[in-house]
C-alpha cells in the first residue's frame, strides 16, 4: 500500500475540511476523515446516502480543492465498457486498413482509441478526479467490470494488453442505496455514509449557497425541513430542496407576502410528489408555524 | 508490505476485527490492513480519530451503525452499555426493522394510529420454531424451474445476436481484419432480456399462523433461485428478512429470519405496514417494475382506507401485483371483507395460497399471458 502523508498540500482531515469550506462545501468530521484517508491511501471513496444530501457536491468540491478537473460518469442499467472504459474508432480503423493496401498496419494504436471516462482518469491521474455517480443504478455486470479498475487501477484491453496508472487516480463513487452493492466492491473502498446534516450545519449550508437568505429564514427552513423528513414521505426534501425553499420564500417575502404565507406558497420547491403533498397538506400549517417559532 | 510481526501497539486494532466478525459484520483482511494504515496516517491524536478511521475503512452498514459504535466502545473503552440510543437515528429505521443478526431492541411501533391500537394490544411478541418440512420436493422442483419461467422485460444491456436493431462494429472490425478489410456479414446486437425483480410480502399475523412456516420456506426457495428478490414480513410491524434468507442452509436461514421477526401471530395492520414500506424510498424502489406477491388473508384490523391507499400506490409501482390468500383454497371463497373488496380493482390476480404447490404453480405461470 502506498501511503502519502500529504496530498496537494493537505496533511490532515482538518486541513481538508478547511479547504473544502473555502470551496463552499461544509464537510463534517466523518466525511473529511474518510476523504482524506481515501486520498492518502490511494483508495476509492464510496459515499452513500439518501438522494439530496450532497454526495455529488462533495465530489465536485474535492476536485476543486485538488485543482483537478472532474470526470463524471453517470451510471445506468446496461452501462458497459464502450461507455465507461474505451471504444475503438471503427471508421478510422477501416480507412487505415483500406489505405494501407498490402502493407501491414496496426489498427490498435492510440490514435484509434477513444478514451471514455475511466480510461481518461487512468491516463491522467494527477489532473483528474473520477466520479462514478449513482453506482446503484448500474447492474451486476458493470460492478464486476469495476472491480479490476478499483483494486489495481488497471484496464485490460484485449487488443492491447493491460494499461495501468502510473499513479493512483482519485476516484469517488456515490450510491443512493436503492440496492445493496456487492461486498467485493464495498471492501475495496473507503466508506462514508452521509446523513442529513445537523440543523446548525444545514443552516450554514443554506446561507453559504444562497447569499440572499437571512439567518432567521435559514433556521426556520431547517426546522421545517427537519420535521418534513420525519414524516413518511416518498421523496423527503434534501439539502438542495432546503436551499431552494429558503430562496423561494425570501423572494416571495420581498414581494410582500407574510412569512408563513411565503413558506406555504413555495412548498412546491421542497415537496415534489403529489402523494406527499396530499399527506402533508393538513399538517403543513402546524409544521411551518412550529418551525418559525 | 513487510513480513515482520506487527508491533505490539497494533494488537488491539487487529483484535477488533474478530470481534466484529463474531457479531455478524463482514470484515475482509484487506479492510483490516486499511484500518491500520489509516490509524498510522492519522496519528492517531485521539480516540475519535480511531473511531472515524474504523467507520471509513471497516464500513459498517448505516443501519447497524449504533451496534458498531457499541462494539467499538466495548472494545476500546471497556464500556458495556450495549444498545445505547443514537443521537440522530437513521430516518429509515424509525418504523422499520432491518435485518440484523444481533439482538438489539426493535424500534417501538407507531402507536399514533387509533385504529391500530386494538391490534397493538394483542401484539404477541414471540419466537417461533420450525417444524419438519414436507414440501421439500415441490420446492426443489420450483427452484429448478423458476429462473427460466420468471417474467422478463427487455434489458438495456446488449449482446451479440443473429438479428437485431444495431450493428456490432467491434466484431465486424475483428472479422474485417481477418479478411483483409472486407466485410462479408454484419454482426448484430440486440437488447438482452432481463428478469424482473420480485418483492414478496408475507403476513405473519395470527390469522395466518397455520401457513406462516410454509410461506417462509417458500420465500427461502425463491431467494435462493432468483437473483433479485426482496422479502418482508408484515403483521403489526414491517421487517426485512431478505438477508437472513440468503443463507444456503434452509433451517439456518429460517431460524435467523424467525429471530428477526418479533410480531409473530399478533394482530394485523396490513395497511399501516405497507404504508411504512412505501415510506422508505429505498424499500419502495424495490417494487418498481417488479412482480409483487402479497401472501395474506387480507383480514385487516386497522383502517381499511390505509390498506386501500397502500395497495393502490404499490400497484402503481409494480409490474404485476398478486394477492395470494389461503382462504381462496375454498372453491366457495368470495372476497367479502370491505378491505379486500376495495383493493380488488388494483390487483392483477387474487389467487390461492392454500398449499405450497398452488403457490409455486401461480408464480411459475406469471410470465404466461394472463387469462383473467
Amino acid at each position: 500500500m502506498v501511503v502519502r502523508n500529504k496530498v496537494a498540500g493537505i496533511d490532515s482531515p482538518e486541513a481538508l475540511a478547511h479547504a473544502l469550506s473555502s470551496a463552499f462545501y461544509l464537510a463534517d468530521d466523518g466525511l473529511a476523515t474518510a476523504a482524506f484517508l481515501a486520498l492518502a491511501l490511494g483508495k476509492p471513496l464510496l459515499l452513500e446516502g439518501a438522494p439530496g444530501v450532497g454526495k455529488t457536491e462533495a465530489a465536485k468540491a474535492l476536485s476543486g480543492v485538488l485543482g483537478r478537473r472532474l470526470i463524471r460518469l453517470q451510471c445506468y442499467e446496461g452501462i458497459d465498457a464502450t461507455a465507461a472504459l474505451y471504444e475503438w474508432n471503427y471508421p478510422r480503423q477501416m480507412l487505415a486498413i483500406r489505405q494501407a493496401g498490402d502493407k501491414p498496419v496496426d489498427i490498435y494504436r492510440d490514435e484509434f482509441l477513444i478514451e471514455r471516462p475511466m480510461l481518461q482518469a487512468l491516463r491522467s491521474p494527477d489532473s483528474a478526479v473520477l466520479l462514478l455517480d449513482e453506482i446503484d443504478r448500474s447492474d451486476h455486470e458493470f460492478e464486476a467490470l469495476l472491480l479490476e479498475f478499483l483494486s489495481d487501477f488497471t484496464i485490460s484491453i484485449p487488443e492491447r494488453g493491460t494499461l495501468s496508472a502510473h499513479e493512483r487516480p482519485a476516484v469517488i463513487l456515490t450510491s443512493n442505496r436503492t440496492r445493496e452493492l456487492h461486498e467485493a466492491l464495498r471492501r475495496r473502498c473507503v466508506y462514508h455514509f452521509i446523513g442529513y446534516p445537523a440543523p446548525e450545519r444545514e443552516a450554514q449550508i443554506i446561507m453559504l449557497r444562497a447569499s440572499s437568505v437571512a439567518e432567521d429564514t435559514a433556521r426556520a427552513v431547517v426546522a421545517a425541513v427537519g420535521r418534513l423528513r420525519r414524516e413518511p414521505l416518498t421523496k423527503p426534501p434534501g439539502i438542495a430542496e432546503a436551499v431552494d425553499w429558503a430562496e423561494a420564500a425570501t423572494v416571495l417575502a420581498k414581494g410582500g407576502a407574510s412569512w408563513p404565507e411565503a413558506f406555504k406558497r413555495s412548498i412546491g420547491v421542497a415537496i415534489k410528489d403529489e402523494e406527499d403533498n396530499a399527506h402533508i397538506a393538513p399538517r403543513l400549517d402546524a409544521i411551518i408555524t412550529g418551525a418559525a417559532a | 508490505m513487510t513480513r515482520p510481526a506487527l508491533p505490539a501497539a497494533a494488537a488491539p486494532f487487529v483484535a477488533f476485527a474478530p470481534l466484529l466478525r463474531a457479531n455478524g459484520f463482514a470484515v475482509a483482511p484487506e479492510q483490516v490492513t486499511l484500518f491500520l494504515a489509516a490509524i498510522t496516517l492519522l496519528g492517531p491524536r485521539s480516540l475519535e480519530d480511531i473511531r472515524r478511521a474504523a467507520h471509513a475503512t471497516l464500513a459498517p452498514p448505516p443501519e447497524r451503525r449504533d451496534e458498531f459504535e457499541a462494539l467499538f466502545d466495548a472494545h476500546f473503552l471497556g464500556a458495556v452499555e450495549l444498545g445505547r440510543e443514537a443521537a440522530e437515528p437513521d430516518p429509515d429505521d424509525v418504523r422499520v426493522q432491518e435485518d440484523r443478526p444481533g439482538g438489539l431492541e426493535p424500534p417501538v411501533s407507531d402507536g399514533t394510529n387509533a385504529a391500530g391500537q386494538a391490534a397493538t394490544a394483542s401484539e404477541a411478541l414471540s419466537l417461533r420454531r420450525f417444524g419438519p418440512s414436507v414440501e421439500i420436493d415441490v420446492l426443489r422442483r420450483f427452484q429448478r424451474a423458476l429462473p427460466e419461467r420468471l417474467p422478463q422485460r427487455r434489458g438495456y444491456r446488449r449482446s451479440a445476436a443473429r438479428r437485431g436493431p444495431s450493428l456490432d462494429l467491434r466484431r465486424a472490425m475483428r472479422e474485417a481484419v481477418r479478411n483483409d478489410g472486407e466485410i462479408f456479414r454484419l454482426p448484430r446486437l440486440k437488447r438482452r432480456p432481463r428478469r424482473r425483480p420480485i418483492l414478496l410480502v408475507i403476513d405473519v399475523s395470527g390469522s395466518m399462523k397455520a401457513r406462516t412456516d410454509a410461506h417462509l420456506r417458500f420465500a427461502h426457495a425463491l431467494v435462493r433461485a432468483a437473483d433479485r428478490v426482496e422479502v418482508f414480513t408484515i403483521g403489526t410491524r414491517l421487517t426485512r428478512v431478505t438477508r437472513a434468507l440468503q443463507l444456503r442452509n434452509r433451517e439456518q436461514a429460517l431460524a435467523t429470519a424467525s429471530g428477526l421477526v418479533s410480531d409473530w401471530d399478533g394482530g394485523t395492520r396490513i395497511g399501516d405496514a405497507l404504508l411504512a414500506f412505501l415510506a422508505v424510498p429505498r424499500f419502495a424502489g424495490t417494487a418498481r417494475g417488479a412482480v409483487v406477491l402479497i401472501l395474506s388473508d387480507g383480514l385487516e384490523r386497522g383502517d381499511p382506507k390505509a390498506m386501500t391507499e397502500a395497495v393502490k400506490r404499490l400497484a402503481a409501482r409494480a409490474w404485476h401485483l398478486s394477492w395470494l390468500t389461503p382462504l381462496a383454497a375454498d372453491p366457495a371463497y368470495r372476497p367479502e371483507t370491505a378491505a379486500l373488496k376495495s383493493i380488488l380493482p388494483h390487483l392483477d390476480a387474487l389467487a390461492d395460497a392454500g398449499s405450497t404447490e398452488r403457490l409455486c404453480h401461480h408464480v411459475l405461470n406469471l410470465a404466461q399471458p394472463r387469462a383473467a
